[in-house]
C-alpha cells in the first residue's frame, strides 16, 4: 500500500492536516467492513501496547484493532508489571520494545514521554496520551465521529466544556478542530480549569476563532456540540480545588430541555457525574456511539502506519 | 564609560562582554559555564555607570575567546551586551549577542511532570523561541512557556 504513514509517528493531533485527517476517515469507513470480523492484512507485524498509566478503552481498542487486522499485540500495563518497578528507565523499556515489535503505543503520566519514545525507537510510535498535554488517535476517533454524525466537521457550533486545562483529549479535539472552520467554538469551564495560555496563543495562531465562557447557560440553545470532559481529580494538585469544581458542570436533561433536537453530546469516557445517567437513553447521547468508533479508527491508523490493505 | 573612570586594567588579549544588565554578571558566567576555577585572569565589574543603560556589568576575561554559539546563550539573560574580542590591547572584533531559536540545555522547563525532569532518562531540554518581548522560549516536549530575563 502506498501510504503517506507508512512509519510516521503520531505524536500530536497538530502533525495532521485536513487531508490526512479525511484520508484516515477515509480507511476508518473501509475498517467498519471489518468490525466484527477479522482480517490478515498485518499478519507477521507485532504491535506492542505500553501503558505506564491506567487505560481501558484506549488500551482495549489498539488490542482489538491490531487483533482484528491479524497483528500479534504484546502488552504491559501500569509501571507495576514491568521492570520500571524494579528501577529500568522509560529509555531502557522502549529500546527493549523496539526490537520485539513493529509499533509501539505508549501511554505515559509525563507530557513529552510518547516524543522522546519516538526520538529513541526506530520503528513508529503512536501517543496513546501523555500526561495532560495529547491525544491525537483520540481526537481522530471524536472527528470522526462528528463526521459520521452530522456528515460533517464543518461549518457547526461547538461548546468545549469542563476540565480545559488538564484534559489531554478535550485539549487535542480542540488542536484537530483548527483544521476545519467550524463556524463557532466556545470554551466553557470554571475559571481554574481555562485552557493553558500556549493552548490558547497556538489557537490564535492557527486562525481558530473560540470564545472562552463560564457557563453553558447562553449558548446551550445554539450549538450542535457539546463535548464534556472528565474534571480529572489526579490532575489537581490540591485535592480541595477539586472538591470545589467537581460536578459543577453536569449536563443533565433540564439544561438540555432547551437544547437544539439534533444537538450531539461527545464524551471521551470514563465520565464521573458529568453526565447525568438519565441522558444515557436519549438521542442526544452520543458518547457510546463515539467509542464504538475507537476500533475502525485505530484500525485505519495501523493500516496506513504499517502497510496494511483495507 | 570613560578610561579615567575604570578602576580595571585593559586586557591583552581575551573577551569583554560589556553593557551586561546591572546584576547579571554572575548569571551570565553561570550560563557560560564560568566558575572561577579554570584559572582564567578576570575582572567582574558590577553596577558601574552607563550612558545607555544607567547600571551595567562587565566581565573582562583574559586569555579566553568565547565563540558565537557560547556568547548567544547569554542573550537569554542579558540581551544588550556586546561582546568585545580583544588581542594586543586592541579590539579585533566587536558585536551583539544575538538570541537563538532554539536553546538545548540551558533552560530548565518549569513543568515539573514534563519528561525532561524524569530523573535518569537521556534526554535534553530543548527549547524553541516563541516571542521576543518579553522574551519567551517553549519547551519543544511539553510546550511550556518559560519567560526569560
Amino acid at each position: 500500500m502506498n501510504s503517506p504513514y507508512r512509519g510516521v509517528d503520531v505524536i500530536s493531533i497538530l502533525d495532521f492536516g485536513r487531508r490526512e485527517l479525511d484520508l484516515i476517515f477515509e480507511y476508518a469507513d473501509k475498517a467498519q467492513k471489518y468490525a466484527r470480523s477479522k482480517i490478515e492484512s498485518l499478519k507477521g507485524k507485532v504491535v506492542a501496547l505500553a501503558f505506564f498509566e491506567p487505560s481501558t478503552r484506549t488500551r482495549f481498542s489498539f488490542e482489538v484493532a491490531a487483533k482484528r487486522l491479524g497483528a500479534d499485540v504484546i502488552s504491559i500495563s501500569g509501571e507495576e508489571a514491568i521492570s520500571t518497578a524494579k528501577g529500568e528507565n522509560l529509555a531502557d523499556s522502549v529500546r527493549m520494545l523496539d526490537y520485539y515489535s513493529d509499533l509501539i503505543v505508549i501511554r505515559h503520566k509525563y507530557e513529552g514521554a510518547a516524543k522522546f519514545a519516538a526520538e529513541i525507537a526506530v520503528n513508529p510510535v503512536i501517543n496513546g496520551g501523555d500526561g495532560w498535554q495529547h491525544h491525537p488517535t483520540q481526537a481522530m476517533i471524536d472527528l470522526y465521529t462528528v463526521l459520521k454524525l452530522f456528515g460533517t466537521v464543518d461549518g457547526l457550533k461547538y461548546a468545549l466544556v469542563g476540565d480545559l486545562k488538564y484534559g489531554r483529549a478535550i485539549t487535542s479535539f480542540l488542536y484537530g478542530l483548527t483544521r476545519f472552520k467550524p463556524s463557532a467554538v466556545y470554551l466553557v469551564s470554571p475559571e481554574q480549569l481555562k485552557p493553558r495560555e500556549e493552548v490558547l496563543t497556538k489557537l490564535r495562531e492557527l486562525g481558530l476563532k473560540y470564545e472562552v465562557l463560564a457557563s453553558l447557560d447562553p449558548i446551550i440553545d445554539e450549538v450542535d456540540v457539546v463535548y464534556v470532559s472528565r474534571i480529572q481529580k489526579e490532575r489537581f494538585p490540591d485535592p480541595l480545588e477539586y472538591a470545589k469544581v467537581r460536578g459543577s458542570y453536569t449536563i443533565d436533561l433540564k439544561l438540555l430541555s432547551r437544547a437544539k433536537p439534533e444537538l450531539k453530546v461527545l464524551h471521551p469516557l470514563p465520565r464521573v457525574d458529568e453526565i447525568a445517567l438519565e441522558v444515557d437513553g436519549t438521542a442526544y447521547a452520543a458518547y457510546f456511539y463515539q467509542a464504538s468508533l475507537a476500533v475502525p479508527v485505530r484500525m485505519a491508523l495501523l493500516s496506513l502506519i504499517l502497510g496494511g490493505e483495507l | 564609560m570613560s578610561d579615567a573612570t575604570l578602576t580595571v586594567s585593559k586586557i591583552r588579549s581575551g573577551t569583554v562582554i560589556d553593557h551586561i544588565p546591572s546584576g547579571k554578571a554572575i548569571e551570565v558566567l553561570r550560563i557560560l559555564g564560568i566558575t572561577g576555577r579554570e584559572g582564567y585572569r578576570m575582572a567582574i565589574l558590577m553596577n558601574v555607570e552607563s550612558r545607555k543603560l544607567g547600571r551595567k556589568d562587565i566581565i573582562k576575561i583574559e586569555g579566553k575567546f568565547l565563540d558565537a554559539k557560547e556568547l548567544n546563550l547569554m542573550a537569554l539573560v542579558a540581551p544588550t551586551a556586546t561582546i568585545n574580542i580583544v588581542e594586543e590591547f586592541e579590539v579585533r572584533k566587536k558585536f551583539r549577542v544575538v538570541v537563538p531559536d532554539v536553546v538545548e540545555e540551558v533552560l530548565k522547563c518549569p513543568n515539573s511532570t514534563c519528561i525532561t525532569n524524569k530523573e535518569r532518562e537521556p534526554v535534553k531540554s530543548i527549547h524553541k523561541k516563541v516571542r521576543d518581548d518579553p522574551l519567551e522560549f517553549q519547551c519543544m516536549y511539553c510546550g511550556t512557556i518559560v519567560r526569560v530575563g
